[in-house]
């Protein structure tokens, strides 16, 4: 059991959907409100990482981050360290390919909230955003509790993306995923199979704790 | 006072004026998509019109042409959302708190207060879902009221409720409203419960205001032919005004009826005129009387419906080419007079009631 690996996976997941909450929330928040006429390329592009061969995503990542690159020369001179194959590389790539399973349920959580509901709130002198904390958020909560288990979870388990863009460095940026399949490269069975339970466990653990909570939810939610 | 102009041509036309006085029920009546509800949203500030004026109390809260734009939160609107839009994931009292702006200590007696004033004790823990239709619209009402608003604005607020529980309602908003001082203004497209709550009517159609008076003012004698449709007058017919024995009077087919007030009308003029089904009096078969003079008619009953102790009869009258003309009478005169279906019977237009109309 490589526990190095699993500590890079659990910090790398936990950064991007702690990320994710205002990232996420902040754009859903504009597409829930905003009716413009380029509304469907932006959803398109955010929508992407998801129908895009990691591959392809992880070239463009790549590339992007690369030292010739605005970013990779942006962070070369703030740091001095490369930002493609280190693990904040990892950690914003990560953000880019989670973002749709982020902004996805909170636009729809976010959308489903009745505009009158808001426009109550208005009138019961709420200013816009005490209405955001006291009215929309806790509406929006099923949704955006979804985004982060979906974000955290498809984090973890992405092998595509990480290979391209961290490479495989011990402690850096060598994830679970990457481990297991090293391992089975390497045949040693028993490690990948200790691995590839727990982040089945994990998966399982998380995605049934969203459906419960929801369903919950729904059932307080319902008018 | 709440004095409201408004004026857009898009993206609907709309050219309001109404004003209410503190105390005041106004009723805001139309057809679905006359724009009552746009009216209402412009009270509150949740749109602006193109161009028009809102003032309250004195506080301007819209002006277009000195750039005044209030938000809804700086109005002091209380508004009862249609299908209520109360906040589904607060109990009842929080809901109501979350309106209230005094100071914390007094929240929660405030907030029994409020619910107390609604019929609600005892509901406060509730959640939205666990109410019925009609208590929803209790919080509602006691959310809007919650703010102390300087106008309570009821958007269609029975719309969601039964029959039944919608008469409960309308008996409970009476009492509410002798304990309110602010300008009332209710949406509805139902006339009756219009002309029941309010203490005026606003006529509105495609979205302009035609006429504004008491309910008796409105639906009796409205401006003109176009308001007496909107507002479902039952009789409404046109004529010629002749002059006839030295008088001007109304030459309605063969009939040369007599009308009390004929002041702004000139003989030769087109005219249309309304009469309410009330005000057509039924002549004693056997016990003939002096009224019986006021332009009398003889028609035949077509078709007779009770409801609730009142008879309307619908009547052919003779030398008409077959108009129909309805009346409205007490269920014990039309069984003491033997009325049946098929019958002649004899009737006077009171000239007093006829309202006469330009197109």
């Amino acid at each position: 059991m490589d526990w190095q690996a699993f500590e890079v996976s659990m910090s790398l997941a936990l950064l991007t959907c702690l990320s994710l909450l205002p990232i996420g929330l902040a754009i859903a928040y504009f597409l829930a409100k905003s009716n413009f006429v380029g509304r469907g390329f932006i959803e398109a592009i955010i929508t992407l990482p998801l129908v895009l061969p990691p591959t392809v995503l992880g070239y463009f990542l790549l590339v992007g981050m690369g030292s010739d690159s605005f970013l990779g020369s942006l962070f070369v001179s703030l740091t001095g360290q490369s930002l493609a194959f280190s693990f904040v590389g990892l950690w914003f790539a990560s953000v880019i390919y989670s973002l749709p399973f982020a902004v996805q349920p909170m636009l729809r959580s976010l959308e489903s909230i009745a505009p009158e509901i808001r426009e109550a709130a208005w009138c019961s002198g709420l200013s816009k955003w005490k209405t955001f904390f006291k009215i929309e958020l806790p509406l929006a909560w099923p949704g955006i509790i979804t985004a982060m288990v979906l974000s955290f979870s498809h984090t973890l388990g992405e092998f595509g993306v990480v290979l391209m863009i961290g490479g495989n460095i011990a402690g850096e940026t060598r994830t679970l995923s990457i481990a297991i399949y090293d391992s089975v490269v390497a045949f040693e069975h028993q490690q990948a199979q200790s691995m590839s339970l727990i982040l089945l466990a994990i998966a399982l653990v998380t995605i049934t704790l969203v459906y419960t909570f929801n369903r919950k939810q729904a059932r307080v939610a319902v008018l | 006072m709440l004095k409201v102009k408004l004026q857009q041509t898009r993206p609907a036309l709309l050219d309001v004026e109404l004003s209410c006085e503190k105390g005041e029920v106004l009723a805001l009546v139309g057809p679905s998509g006359a724009g009552k509800s746009t009216v209402l949203r412009c009270i509150a500030g949740l749109q602006s019109p193109q161009h028009g004026l809102i003032s309250c109390k004195g506080h301007t809260w819209f002006d277009s042409d000195e750039k005044v734009k209030q938000t809804p939160q700086q109005r002091r609107v209380g508004m009862v959302f249609q299908n209520y839009a109360l906040f589904p994931h607060l109990t009842v009292m929080e809901n109501i708190k979350l309106a209230l702006d005094s100071d914390k200590s007094a929240h929660h007696e405030h907030g029994k207060h409020l619910l107390e004033q609604v019929n609600l004790s005892g509901l406060e823990q509730r959640y939205p879902h666990q109410l019925s239709g009609g208590q929803q619209q209790r919080v509602a009402i006691a959310r809007a009221l919650a703010r102390q608003p300087e106008v309570l604005l009821l958007d269609e607020p029975f719309s969601a409720v039964d029959k039944v529980t919608r008469r409960k309602l309308y008996l409970e908003l009476n009492t509410l409203r002798r304990q309110l001082d602010m300008p009332v203004i209710l949406v509805t497209h139902d006339l009756d419960e219009a002309a029941m709550l309010a203490d005026s009517l606003c006529v509105i159609h495609q979205g302009v205001t035609l006429q504004q008076g008491s309910p008796e003012e409105v639906l009796f004698r409205p401006d003109n032919v176009a308001i007496a449709r909107q507002v479902d007058a039952r009789n409404v017919f046109s004529g010629h005004l002749v002059e006839h024995e030295n008088t001007l009077k109304l030459k309605w087919y063969e009939h040369f009826i007599e009308i009390a007030s004929t002041s702004g009308f000139r003989a030769g003029q087109h005219v249309y005129w309304t009469l309410s089904p009330s005000k057509v009096l039924l002549h004693q078969r056997v016990r003939k009387s002096r009224g019986d003079h006021e332009n009398p008619l003889i028609g035949t009953i077509c078709e007779m419906v009770n409801l609730r102790g009142i008879t309307t009869l619908i009547l052919k009258i003779e030398h008409t080419n077959g108009i129909n003309l309805q009346m409205d009478l007490p269920e014990h005169v039309a069984m003491r007079n033997g009325l049946k279906i098929g019958e002649t019977i004899s009737v006077s237009l009171l000239a007093d009631a006829i309202h006469l109309m330009t197109e």
